[in-house]
């Protein structure tokens, strides 16, 4: 494999990795908060739809986003009121709004557009233009850092950049700010936060609202960003491996942009089956590639890495007394 | 008391026959849904060309998973519809299941052999019209690399790489042929994101003109050859108009005229194998209004010698799925 084969390869990894890290840090506010989410997958869909059908009738990528931000938060907050205020079980209602989300998206956009569940291709303003960071073109020559930062960091889409910020801020507002102390309180011992005098119910809403806002953006960057417009459930499977990532990371913001990134970067070595024969000498069955996030997550949750244990009160409708 | 009995059997006779009279066909899309732009799009557009000219109307049906494939033909069975048409391979087995608990209605499935004496099987040599669009690519190729980018990693799309593949090489023997698969579940037919990161990674090894042959995904291969300055070829429908002078061509199956003519026999549909050939029309490549300035005279030359010397016999083109092997390619 040489370095230019490379570069296009950790491109390409940028550009799949985006909407993983995305849903899985979606995933991380919700999850830390004691909320367990697989529904990731229905909004991102669902912003995937809002923001197609947005960005086609009005012409401008950002409203878009903004519809599409606003679709996953409706799903967010269905979730949060079946999990948190009637306390029914947070696996159930995700299950049931990802098929919710595959249906009524394909309903919605046929409604608007009679495209057959698609809508129309966005194109111009439409879409997330390609951003050249400042000096790419200059820094282009410099030997092995030039090619990295012009070609591989440079000339994507605004929420590539969005994405990659969300991890540091995540950092911070976890674990250097009250409210990440007392997001991660109520995910492990709900009652001792509410015996503090704060309120369980707020700050599960907040957290899934938060979750809503990132899935959104996931969905956006599918929608406008890597495609131009909506397909029936052009997700894909996403929201799941970002749920594999998120377990990968132990439910650490740093430790999700790594998982985020190797498994973006096994999607992307799995669409180059010449370059893995080239390198290894022996052929390697795609389909063992696509598994191998899969795979990864298992051995981590069979505790061969580490430990993997989640927020202890993940999972448990908060009871305040009976 | 036998004159009422008279009359109630000739009432019920009556109603019988109407009831046959008014069956209507039916037809079932599979998993990539009826407006993929190619495969299922082109039954749809069969359907609706039986309807127009006819007056008659038709019952559909579009599968959300792969557990309703049998429930789904049992009730359109039982509903009276006659004839049943199934789009896609995916339904054989199913269906060589269920034909047999209904051997008064006719079943017509598209791109797949089921033997019993109550189906229709429709077949299609892909190959054939892969050859011609391959021919096309390797005329338009000015890297000598030429790409592939398949759906779900099955013996019938492989058919079309290997098709392609021969007309590539019968124009370019040294040209370089890069073959992808999305995926080897059914959700690779939708998932144009990776689509369209497969075009780049064929554009990034050289590739400039990349065949799709994987429904929804093809939007997303299509796509981004169009936004990366490369050429692309559509499949099934005719796909030129979605990136106006940036498809190069679209291989046409012509499964509208298949769904058609299903239609159009009724309950007198003949069971059996019918192979839609490029003789019969079945395949060809597409050529209209979007792509007259992609396609040059030489080129429309050498595309139309293939296609008459495949007619009279004079080129063989090689089934993959006869032996599952490639002359041209190794997968």
């Amino acid at each position: 494999m040489d370095f230019s084969t490379l570069v296009q390869i950790l491109d390409s990894t940028m550009r799949l990795a985006t909407p993983l890290l995305l849903a899985c840090l979606a995933g991380l506010y919700s999850e830390r908060s004691g909320i367990f989410d697989i529904g990731l997958e229905g909004k991102m869909l669902m912003a995937a739809m809002c923001t197609g059908a947005v960005a086609a009738l009005t012409g401008s990528v950002w409203l878009g986003m903004l519809a599409g931000i606003g679709g996953s938060i409706l799903f967010a907050l269905v979730h949060g009121l079946a999990s948190i205020t009637f306390r029914g079980n947070q696996l159930i209602s995700g299950v049931a709004l990802n098929f919710v989300a595959s249906g009524v998206t394909v309903l919605i956009a046929q409604a608007l557009f009679r495209q057959g569940g698609r809508t129309p291709p966005l194109s111009g303003d439409a879409r997330f233009n390609p951003i050249e960071l400042p000096f790419a073109a200059q820094l282009a020559d410099i030997p092995i850092i030039g090619p990295l930062y012009s070609d591989v960091l440079s000339g994507h889409g605004a929420l590539v950049y969005v994405a990659l910020l969300a991890v540091p801020v995540t950092w911070w507002v976890l674990f250097r700010t009250r409210f990440g102390l007392r997001l991660r309180a109520v995910g492990e011992n709900p009652a001792s936060v509410d015996t503090a005098g704060v309120s369980v119910i707020r700050l599960r809403y907040t957290a899934v609202i938060i979750t809503g806002i990132l899935c959104g953006l996931a969905g956006a960057y599918l929608a406008a960003g890597l495609q131009t417009g909506f397909g029936k459930e052009m997700t894909a499977g996403r929201g799941y491996i970002a749920l594999a990532a998120l377990i990968f990371a132990k439910w650490r913001p740093w430790h999700a942009l790594m998982a985020t990134f190797l498994f973006g970067f096994f999607q992307a070595l799995a669409l180059r089956p010449d370059v893995i024969r080239g390198t290894l000498g022996f052929d390697v069955p795609v389909p063992a590639l696509d598994a191998l996030p899969y795979v990864l997550t298992v051995i981590v949750l069979a505790g061969f890495v580490g430990r993997a244990i989640p927020p202890r009160a993940g999972g448990e409708p908060y009871v305040k007394e009976r | 008391m036998t004159l009422m009995t008279k009359f109630l059997g000739a009432a019920a006779a009556l109603a019988l026959t109407a009831g046959a009279a008014l069956a209507d066909p039916a037809i079932i899309y599979d998993l990539g849904g009826k407006f993929d732009k190619s495969f299922n799009e082109a039954a749809y557009n069969g359907a609706e060309r039986w309807k127009a000219e006819t007056g008659g109307t038709y019952k559909e049906l579009e599968m959300q998973s792969e557990a309703q494939r049998e429930q789904a033909l049992r009730r359109l069975a039982e509903s009276g519809a006659n004839p049943v048409v199934m789009t896609g391979f995916a339904f054989g087995d199913v269906l060589n299941k269920v034909a047999p608990d209904y051997p008064d209605t006719k079943f017509a499935i598209i791109d797949m052999v089921v033997d019993q004496p109550n189906v229709k099987s429709i077949v299609f040599t892909e190959e054939q019209g892969s050859y011609l669009v391959g021919v096309l690519a390797a005329k338009a190729s000015k890297t000598g690399t030429v790409g592939f980018v398949g759906g779900m990693d099955i013996p019938l799309i492989r058919k079309f790489a290997c098709g392609y593949a021969q007309g590539v090489k019968a124009v370019n023997p040294d040209a370089k042929i890069i073959v992808n698969m999305t995926g080897s579940t059914p959700a690779a037919w939708n998932d144009p994101v990776k689509g369209a990161e497969i075009a780049k990674a064929q554009k990034a090894q050289g590739a400039d003109v990349i065949y799709a042959a994987a429904g929804g995904t093809g939007i997303g291969v299509l796509q981004a050859a169009a936004d990366e300055g490369i050429l692309s070829i559509g499949v099934d429908s005719n796909q030129n108009y979605l990136h106006p002078g940036k498809v190069l061509t679209s291989m046409l199956k012509r499964v509208d005229n298949a769904v058609y003519e299903a239609f159009k026999a009724g309950e007198n549909i003949e069971p059996g194998i019918e192979v839609m050939d490029l003789a019969k029309g079945g395949v060809d490549y597409a050529l209209d209004e979007n792509n007259a300035a992609l396609i040059t005279d030489e080129m429309k030359a050498a595309v139309e010698e293939a296609k008459a010397k495949i007619i009279s016999g004079e080129i063989k083109v090689h089934d993959y799925m006869a032996d599952e092997t490639c002359p041209a390619l190794t997968f």
